[in-house]
């Protein structure tokens, strides 16, 4: 049975995807034609139909479309990581690129590259869908250390995120020492890669990370109910019949499993994660099954526009898109640092 | 009750003494170890009986002592400037990396050697410091704003928070002005590249930091017992923070501006020397010169063993002993409340 409330927030939620798909499709055509080569407008709208010149078709299919698709994945998949992340810690300050699971993935696949560069092309295909499962393995694992660092009769959400900033310094030495174990040619990829970079993509990341995507969104959406229990607190949780740790501990393999593959894709992008789930609390109140939709295209859309203002903000130099997402959301973490007790 | 506060001061100055000799033992280590190992006959030829015409006794001077005094000074500027805010903020995670500072130091080198290239040597060092007070006013202005004030964890939070805002602008600025190598290098902290005029700032800016340090290390004693304490003994506290800050200022942006961020020294070297020396700052201070200098030129050894013949940066070793101090400290007091 649906109440007045219920209806009212339902097209409210219909409203505001619908705006924010058409402010993405929007950034998408800016996104298009905007670059060191400049494509008017119209003309993306005929590349796209296959109407443009050859020149245009090649700037549009192979650079600039995988990049923006891959964005606007890697967008929804850190957003909706970050919106469980602060679910189930009940801690408005996590994330997974603070609490240290990004430099996680990002070690498991360096440690991939560097020990198997000699066995197989990393650039091929192959290697392209291997890396998400690499860097999975790799999140789970930080995860791992982290919960089991940060336990002490219960884990604190406070002390979760100093562990995690303790494992992610840690992280990031063994990175170092390993990254200058290779040539250094793999050293600078990796380096750009570990910033954030989705510049240099092709159309294999986009079908590597796709299914991911696919798959998790709804399995997250179809927990949205279980989110709003464990909001209320464990004891009431309980209460209510759910199986806290359980239900806890799915819902952490799902946020990793999304952080993962999307380190995999686009490289260590901090704070994404972390300022989404707000701006979409702010929209939609607490109820997750509102929450996750908006944070995925909120997600999507603010790194595709981070995206486009790194290539163009110093053009001919690109800036990598892990940087300008800093740079815009770490204010906004401050304000939340001053603001909560 | 005199004797034991005797006896205690004597053992103080024992465990001093000894830190002294490992000191001048791992220098001596330092100075023989790395791409070609060098004796240590031939290193006491090389400092006293200098011949200009061999090749090792070049390398020792001109490469490995300069180094070698470099990691000592950096260390102990480090050392020092953590000791002085755990004490002036009561916060068992106070120190120059977790605040941002070395970001902040980092930061404006860039910006000076993007917008200034030929700017002197110096000015960069002045920059430095200004830099490393940007982040300093920026993290200590986020906990005045916040009405809990600045607890441990908020401390930790603003310091990443800013750090990453600072080292995000200077990435972008490197990446435009080609200045990426540089950035990479103070990002990691590295000693290779000191030279004797890397010794010549230390020495200079040390000199005055350490001297501010060590005046005020008393009143820091009692700062450290807390703040209405210290009021009630007549103490102006405001100065001696003042104090305290322009010595953290000197002694980091010193230490970055030659090594890059070294990551942790700060953190961890006060902890172990309250252990060892007890809470009184007139013991700590001189106490964490000598033990910051030792674990780095120590940690800098370490750097070269790694994976020779290349060199690790000297900011991932002090991490990885770093981190798991921290984790210690973040399980208990610091993640308490």
């Amino acid at each position: 049975m649906m109440n007045a409330v219920e209806v009212k927030k339902k097209k409210k939620l219909v409203g505001v995807i619908v705006l924010l798909i058409l402010t993405i499709l929007l950034m998408f055509f800016v996104s298009l034609s905007t670059g060191v080569i400049q494509i008017a407008p119209a003309d993306v709208i005929k590349t796209l139909f296959h109407q443009g010149t050859a020149r245009q078709e090649l700037v549009l299919f192979d650079f600039r479309l995988p990049g923006i698709l891959l964005a606007l994945l890697i967008g929804a998949g850190l957003a909706i990581s970050g919106v469980i992340l602060q679910g189930i810690t009940q801690n408005e300050l996590a994330d997974p690129g603070i609490l240290g699971i990004n430099t996680g993935a990002g070690l498991a696949v360096v440690l991939f590259i560097y020990f198997f560069k000699g066995q197989l092309d990393v650039t091929s295909s192959f290697s392209i869908f291997i890396m998400p499962v690499a860097a999975l393995m790799g999140a789970i694992v930080a995860a791992l250390i982290i919960y089991a660092l940060a336990w002490k009769r219960g884990v604190n959400p406070i002390r979760l995120v100093l562990v995690g900033i303790g494992v992610n310094a840690g992280f990031a030495a063994f990175l170092t020492i390993f990254q200058l174990k290779m040539d250094p040619q793999d050293f600078r990829q990796a380096t750009v890669w570990l910033t954030g970079d989705i510049w240099n993509t092709s159309w294999s990341f986009v079908f590597a990370l796709l299914p991911w995507i696919l798959l998790l969104i709804p399995i997250a959406l179809h927990k949205a109910h279980s989110l709003n229990v464990l909001n209320l607190g464990d004891d009431v949780a309980s209460g209510l019949g759910t199986n806290v740790e359980s239900e806890r501990r799915q819902l952490l393999l799902i946020a990793v499993a999304l952080a993962g593959a999307s380190v995999a894709a686009g490289g260590g992008i901090a704070f994404l994660g972390l300022v989404v789930p707000h701006i979409a609390r702010k929209i939609m109140g607490p109820l997750h099954q509102y929450i996750i939709p908006v944070s995925a295209l909120i997600g999507a859309l603010l790194l595709m526009v981070s995206d486009t203002i790194g290539k163009n903000l110093l053009a001919p130099t690109e800036i990598p898109v892990g940087i300008i997402v800093s740079l815009l959301s770490a204010p906004y973490f401050v304000y939340l640092l001053i603001r909560t007790k | 009750m005199r004797e034991f506060i005797h006896q205690s001061n004597i053992s103080k100055l024992i465990i001093n003494i000894i830190t002294i000799l490992l000191l001048i033992v791992s220098i001596g280590l330092s100075v023989s170890y790395g791409s070609t190992n060098i004796a240590l006959g031939t290193v006491w030829e090389a400092v006293f009986h200098f011949n200009p015409e061999l090749t090792t006794h070049q390398v020792i001077q001109e490469l490995r002592l300069p180094r070698a005094f470099s990691a000592a000074l950096v260390g102990a500027f480090l050392a020092v400037s953590g000791a002085i805010m755990q004490g002036m903020t009561r916060n068992p995670l106070a120190s120059p990396s977790i605040m941002g500072v070395t970001d902040g130091a980092a930061f404006a080198l860039v910006l000076m050697l993007a917008f200034f290239p030929t700017i002197s040597t110096m000015g960069l060092i002045s920059s430095s410091f200004i830099g490393a007070g940007l982040a300093v006013g920026l993290v200590f202005m986020v906990g005045s704003f916040s009405p809990s004030g600045l607890t441990p964890v908020k401390l930790a939070l603003a310091g990443v928070a800013i750090g990453t805002m600072l080292r995000s602008i200077s990435s972008i600025l490197s990446l435009h002005f080609n200045l990426e190598k540089q950035m990479g290098f103070w990002i990691a902290g590295g000693l290779d590249g000191t030279s004797w005029s890397s010794v010549t700032i230390l020495l200079i800016s040390g000199a005055i930091g350490l001297f501010i340090a060590i005046s005020i290390s008393k009143s820091i004693t009692v700062l450290s017992l807390g703040e209405d304490m210290a009021t009630g003994l007549g103490q102006n506290n405001l100065m001696i923070k003042l104090f305290g800050i322009l010595s953290i200022l000197i002694l980091t942006g010193a230490a970055v501006s030659v090594a890059g961020a070294v990551g942790f020294v700060g953190l961890i070297v006060p902890h172990i020397t309250r252990f060892i020396i007890g809470t009184d700052y007139r013991w700590i201070i001189p106490s964490s010169i000598l033990f910051g200098a030792l674990l780095l030129v120590l940690a800098d050894v370490v750097s070269r063993l790694v994976n020779a013949p290349f060199e690790t940066p000297v900011g991932a070793i002090t991490s990885l002993i770093g981190v798991p101090f921290f984790l210690y400290l973040a399980r208990g007091s610091g993640g308490g409340k």
